[in-house]
């Protein structure tokens, strides 16, 4: 349905997409995965034709979007970040005013865009302003212009951003559910929702694809360590040796929790292997309570860390570390092209990151070189 | 491209712009115009317009600013660009849509000559030789205002570049004397008011309508050009 072909986009200097080749078959959902600034976008804003690229071509059911643009656009339906809504308009006046721009024919408007807006559920707000909505009920609205015209394809660029939990869940099961009649692209930063939704998932970094396969391949494959949160009442290394004796146990990292004799402890350990009863019992036994035990898995960081750290090898990373300093400066210009909240948000991850205060300094330095 | 001239033309009246701007417009004009006739000199109707012609390098700009620097802004340009619509279709919905609010507001300057022809004596062949030469002087007005609109994301800008932009060109024929040779001929040519003038004098050419309908020409292209080109370069 969507065949990519060594797409590569270039803003000046820097390579915002790099060589990347990938197919999409009819009907499948297809989750597009990456850090901030990776590049998902962009390839997003190339397959749709808003961007043209600077080389490789895009087809859609078998149109080249260089050179038959109309086609295309008329088989995709595309929700960016931004939901694309006119705020001075009323929702059913915006959906009339889309399926107008999309040439769908006046006989079929009343009846598709009154069943779309039951499907998304934006039916009670219907005759509301666009500008008088949550971000929530905008997203929906964005939602429901991709669905107008029922193109074969939808490319949905982050859906799921800035919405509550409920509403996160609600937009996953929509997807799920339109997975049914088109083919869907999406993409995100969160794992678990691409896991929960996707049937194939491409991770890109840096503009270039490093991973393409199925949500269960890549955890079994990547995500061989299971991570627990643990706060435990005693003292630091006592508590870090008995811990460092149970089987299974990989890593151990301290942290203060402010209360007084009572530290954080960060335990990864091996998948197949539940550590949760020894480390128990060898508290108990030894008298420390355990105050808080919490399973919190691997996230895309991670994953996402093994899988270049896995690539690149280790005999690289000296290399990366002196090319380091050019590194940040290339950051530093990205970042001059991009919105001051999405700067922040990577200062956020920065810091938080700062704060997981990892193992070894190698590593540190590269997950700065990722972001 | 008929969907966008629809959704623009509604979006000018959901918005108090259009209204403002046709207010503002039609009651300096009518203000003026109440003065020139009691003033006791001899009136000619052509002059008058000739001179609030001058007005719309005002109104105009602040009534296209919107047009591509709110698209940008809000990022409603993506569904726009991302539809079936050619780029050349998105411009001339839109310079279509603002061209309308323009002649509602010219027609309704119509009351005044035709209270004239009721109530005196109005030289008509010269007052529509007049209206012409300010439709298209008006006409190129907002194609320079769409030009100025694509260029940023921000309206004020768009508007004062296009304000500031018109009284150059403006300005341009006002210091003529200090130009010689080719210089002169070129700042009688791109001088606007002085072709219209020509129309005021109820000399209707082919040359001055061409001129017009270049410049208009000219600069929608180029708005699709600049579209295009930010395709291209942004990041």
């Amino acid at each position: 349905m969507i065949e990519i072909q060594n797409l590569t986009k270039h803003f000046g200097p820097i390579k915002a997409v790099n060589n990347i080749n990938f197919t999409v078959e009819k009907g499948e959902i297809l989750g597009f995965l990456g850090p901030n600034g990776a590049g998902k976008t962009t390839t997003m804003n190339m397959i749709t034709g808003y961007l043209p690229s600077t080389s490789g071509t895009v087809k859609v059911a078998g149109y080249d979007i260089g050179e038959q643009p109309a086609e295309v656009k008329k088989r995709i339906g595309y929700l960016p970040e931004i939901p694309p809504v006119y705020t001075d308009m009323t929702v059913k006046e915006y959906l009339y005013f889309v399926s107008d721009l999309k040439k769908v024919p006046r006989s079929k408007r009343a009846g598709q865009i009154s069943d779309i807006m039951e499907k998304i559920q934006i039916d009670h707000v219907k005759n509301r302003l666009v500008g008088n909505l949550s971000k929530g009920y905008r997203q929906r609205v964005g939602l429901a212009q991709a669905l107008v015209g029922s193109p074969e394809v939808l490319i949905l660029d982050e859906p799921t951003v800035g919405l509550d939990p409920n509403q996160i869940i609600e937009i996953r099961r929509l997807i799920k559910e339109l997975g049914k009649e088109h083919t869907i692209i999406f993409s995100s930063h969160i794992l678990q929702e691409v896991s929960a939704v996707c049937e194939r998932v491409v991770i890109i970094n840096k503009g270039e694809i490093v991973a393409i396969d199925t949500p269960d391949n890549l955890s079994r494959n990547l995500g061989n360590v299971s991570r627990f949160l643990m706060k435990v009442e005693g003292p630091q290394a006592e508590v870090t040796n008995a811990l460092s004796e149970i089987k299974g146990i990989l890593n151990i990292e301290c942290d203060s929790n402010g209360e007084e004799n009572v530290f954080k402890y960060t335990v990864d350990s091996e998948k197949d292997i539940d550590v949760r009863r020894p480390i128990f019992f060898k508290m108990a036994e030894l008298g420390y309570p355990i105050l808080e035990l919490q399973y919190v898995g691997m996230d895309l960081e991670e994953i996402f860390r093994k899988l270049t750290a896995g690539e690149e090898g280790n005999t690289e990373v000296q290399d990366e570390e002196k090319a380091l300093d050019g590194g940040a400066e290339n950051d530093v210009e990205k970042n001059e092209g991009k919105s001051q909240e999405e700067q922040g948000e990577q200062e956020n991850i920065q810091q938080d990151d700062k704060e997981k205060k990892s193992k070894l300094k190698k590593k540190n330095k590269k997950e700065k070189e990722v972001e | 491209m008929f969907a966008i001239y629809k959704k623009e033309l509604k979006a000018y009246f959901y918005s108090p712009l259009a209204y403002v701007l046709i207010g503002i417009y039609m009651l300096i004009f009518s203000l003026f115009l109440r003065g020139v006739f009691t003033s006791g000199r001899p009136f000619m109707y052509g002059a008058y317009l000739y001179q609030y012609s001058f007005l719309l390098i005002f109104i105009l700009p602040t009534l296209t600013m919107r047009v591509f620097a709110e698209e940008k802004k809000s990022g409603t340009d993506v569904l726009l660009m991302t539809s079936p619509v050619s780029v050349p279709g998105i411009v001339l919905g839109k310079y279509l849509a603002s061209l309308t609010v323009f002649l509602l507001m010219t027609i309704l300057t119509l009351i005044y000559p035709a209270l004239i022809i009721i109530y005196g004596n109005l030289n008509i062949m010269p007052a529509i030789s007049c209206y012409i030469g300010h439709i298209l002087l008006g006409a190129f007005f907002v194609a320079f205002g769409i030009f100025t609109s694509s260029l940023t994301k921000s309206q004020v800008i768009a508007a004062v570049t296009g304000i500031g932009g018109l009284i150059l060109i403006w300005f341009i024929n006002q210091i003529s004397f200090l130009f010689k040779g080719a210089l002169l001929s070129f700042a009688n040519w791109i001088s606007f008011f002085f072709r219209f003038r020509e129309f005021v004098q109820g000399l209707f050419s082919t040359r001055d309508l061409v001129f017009f309908l270049s410049l208009i020409g000219l600069f929608l292209l180029l708005t699709m050009i600049v579209i295009e080109k930010r395709r291209w370069s942004q990041g």
